[in-house]
């Protein structure tokens, strides 16, 4: 397990109670009891530590690297999964993994963006940083999904999309732009959970959905604290500062009216309990599914531009 | 050598110095180095008379330049009431947008306008790069929005100069949000049938350009400008090697086949019209087409008033009393 810096007394905590129960062969009852009381501080511990998360911590979180990925999203939620890829244009970006499933017997397209988990799977995605084939893939994908009247489900997670000469050639800029005018163009429902990391144009590129959900832990920024803190503070030491200023936190962004709903993660974050997380996730898309699929098509689409017209107004006079 | 010159003169010099090269009357080239008489460079539209390099242009002479008679009419926008997040880094948000505000005399980075273009009626939404780097704050997304609902309402084609370095991170998530909203306003336009047109400029980058400025149907760009996603410094670190001669620049674009055309400032007037004139099956009018001013591509003649003057020796014409 990675322990993050400020999950250190914790750690201290479980490394005492795992040595106890090296102990407990010799003298079982005292023991026992030690765990017990122990575990229960642990919980404690968590849940109060976790329950006010600095900015900048709900950044590492959201980038822990035992945290659940679109892969393993799709892997648990999705039946039937058949995977599809490439943009028909150029490649195949795996930074952008995705296909079509069942989610309690519905047909849906699932698109991910996935970081990857160890060496060989992260240089496979590219860190998850999607170069225009995975935007132009992603693409594809929904227009295909339209075509069939099957709903989307997207998966964010990503530090940004892929700042390459190659990626500039071939059109970042535009395959980004044309990605999020296809978000907003399909008549079928357009789910976007925020899973970790909502990383600027590479995130919205996949976020510009009917509802935008995000998981408690979860970030979404214009920019990362690092790069913020950098330009503006010119001083990249000050990612913390930025980190509050930016306001990227899924409870800041709800406040903001810019997301549609908070995912609870389990105590101690999605990477702790991942299977929590996932179901916590399923019940969220399954509950939004059912509503969103009732509504026509035409609405759908109308609704969803309205709400991406109107994003931000409340601060004009 | 005498008193003068060894005494008075570096008090004089130290007296004339910040006024050598005033900024109302000077301006040096930023490419070529060359100083160009202010009056010079306004009427060559901000095109260095030496090497042809396009400098920044201010919103209202890009307006001039645009419409027919130098004749327009802009809309009343809103602007930021508070910041929406409060936000502070070595300066507050306010504060700056403040700043902004006075330099600028403008409300935000964008100015809305309609006027006709070769006798077509035609709305136009051009960026102030001087108003905190053309940044796209949530304010800049109402002018794009406006624009395109002027446009579907006067059945007009919407004409966008961006010229910015991408979203106004003092508005957070906020300024973000604005990539999708200026999508839908292009998209409005878009479904009423009329053109849209982007002519890019010096410079174009981050969120500005993975919005509504590459989703144009007609994409043009003025020479030499900087127009990508990625900063080339943020490329540099990533890829650590150089980045190749004329990277993410306009003619660098056009060959990997981003835009349709590198136009020079003193043809683009001409430009536009022809390409509104073809997508909207109208004839533009010929007598106003013919702005486009051949005689200011000239090179000055050598004029004593307007020689540059050379910053090395003090000009002490003002001061000598
Ligand atoms: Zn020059």
């Amino acid at each position: 397990m990675h322990f993050l810096d400020f999950e250190k007394p914790i750690a201290e905590l479980e490394g005492k109670i795992a040595e106890l129960r090296h102990l407990s062969d010799s003298d079982g009852m005292n023991i026992a009891e030690e765990v017990s009381r122990l575990q229960a501080k642990v919980e404690r511990d968590l849940s109060s530590t976790y329950s006010k998360l600095t900015p900048w911590q709900k950044t590492l979180v959201a980038r822990h690297p035992d945290r659940p990925h679109a892969v393993d999203y799709i892997k648990a939620l999705v039946e039937d999964f058949a995977p599809l890829a490439g943009d028909r244009l150029y490649g195949e970006d795996a930074a952008v993994v995705g296909g079509l499933g069942r989610i309690k017997g519905r047909s849906v397209m699932v698109i991910g963006l996935e970081k990857g988990r160890d060496t060989e799977t992260r240089i496979k995605h590219n860190f998850g940083m999607a170069r225009p084939e995975g935007y132009r893939k992603a693409r594809r994908l929904m227009n295909l999904a339209d075509k069939f009247g099957i709903p989307i489900i997207t998966f964010v997670d990503t530090a940004g999309a892929y700042p390459g000469v190659g990626a500039e050639e071939r059109g970042q800029a535009e395959a980004i732009a044309r990605c999020i005018q296809t978000c907003l163009d399909v008549r079928v429902p357009l789910i976007c959970v925020i899973i970790g990391e909502g990383g600027s144009g590479g995130a919205i590129a996949l976020a510009t959905g009917n509802v935008v959900l995000m998981l408690e832990h979860s970030i979404y920024s214009v920019i990362s604290p690092e790069g913020c803190a950098s330009i503006l503070w010119r001083d990249g030491e000050q990612s913390k500062t930025a980190a509050e200023a930016l306001k990227l936190t899924a409870q800041d962004l709800e406040r903001l009216g810019v997301i549609d709903g908070i995912i609870h993660e389990p105590t101690g974050g999605a990477h702790r309990s991942p299977e929590a997380a996932v179901s916590a996730v399923r019940d969220a898309i399954e509950t939004q599914l059912s509503q969103l699929v009732k509504i026509d098509a035409g609405q759908l689409r109308a609704r969803r531009r309205d709400k991406f017209a109107n994003m931000g107004r409340n601060a004009l006079v | 050598m005498n008193w003068l010159t060894n005494f008075v003169r570096p008090k004089i010099q130290k007296l004339v110095r910040p006024k050598e090269v005033p900024d109302n009357l000077w301006h040096q080239c930023p490419k070529c180095s060359e100083m160009i008489f202010h009056r010079e460079l306004e009427k060559n539209l901000r095109v260095c008379v030496h090497c042809g390099h396009h400098l920044r242009m201010p919103v209202r002479a890009r307006l001039r330049m645009l419409f027919d008679n130098e004749a327009w009419t802009e809309i009343e926008q809103p602007t930021v009431a508070i910041d929406p997040l409060r936000f502070k880094d070595r300066k507050r948000y306010s504060e700056r947008l403040k700043d902004a505000q006075a330099k600028t005399g403008l409300k935000d980075g964008v100015v809305v306008a309609h006027g006709t273009m070769g006798g077509i009626n035609a709305v136009a939404a051009v960026f102030e790069f001087d108003f905190m780097g053309g940044s796209m704050g949530v304010a800049v997304g109402e002018a794009l929005i406006a624009a395109a609902e002027l446009a579907c309402l006067q059945e007009s084609p919407l004409i966008v100069l961006p010229s910015s370095g991408g979203a106004r991170m003092q508005e957070g998530i906020l300024s973000l949000m604005q990539m999708a909203r200026t999508t839908v306003a292009v998209d409005r336009v878009r479904d009423k049938g009329l053109p849209y047109i982007v002519v890019l400029t010096d410079p174009t980058t981050g969120g500005v350009t993975a919005s509504f400025a590459m989703l144009g149907d007609v994409a043009l760009a003025e020479p030499g400008a900087i127009i990508g996603f990625a900063g080339a410094r943020v490329i540099e670190q990533t890829i650590r090697e150089k980045l190749p001669e004329g990277f993410q620049r306009s003619e660098y674009l056009m060959e990997h086949g981003m835009v349709d055309m590198v136009v020079h400032r003193h043809e683009l007037r001409a430009k536009l019209i022809q390409l509104i004139g073809l997508l909207m099956h109208k004839n533009p009018s010929a007598d106003v087409v013919n702005l486009a001013p051949s005689a200011r591509r000239r090179k000055p003649e050598p004029d004593r008033a307007a020689a540059p003057p050379d910053p090395t020796v003090p000009d002490m014409t003002f001061d000598d009393r």
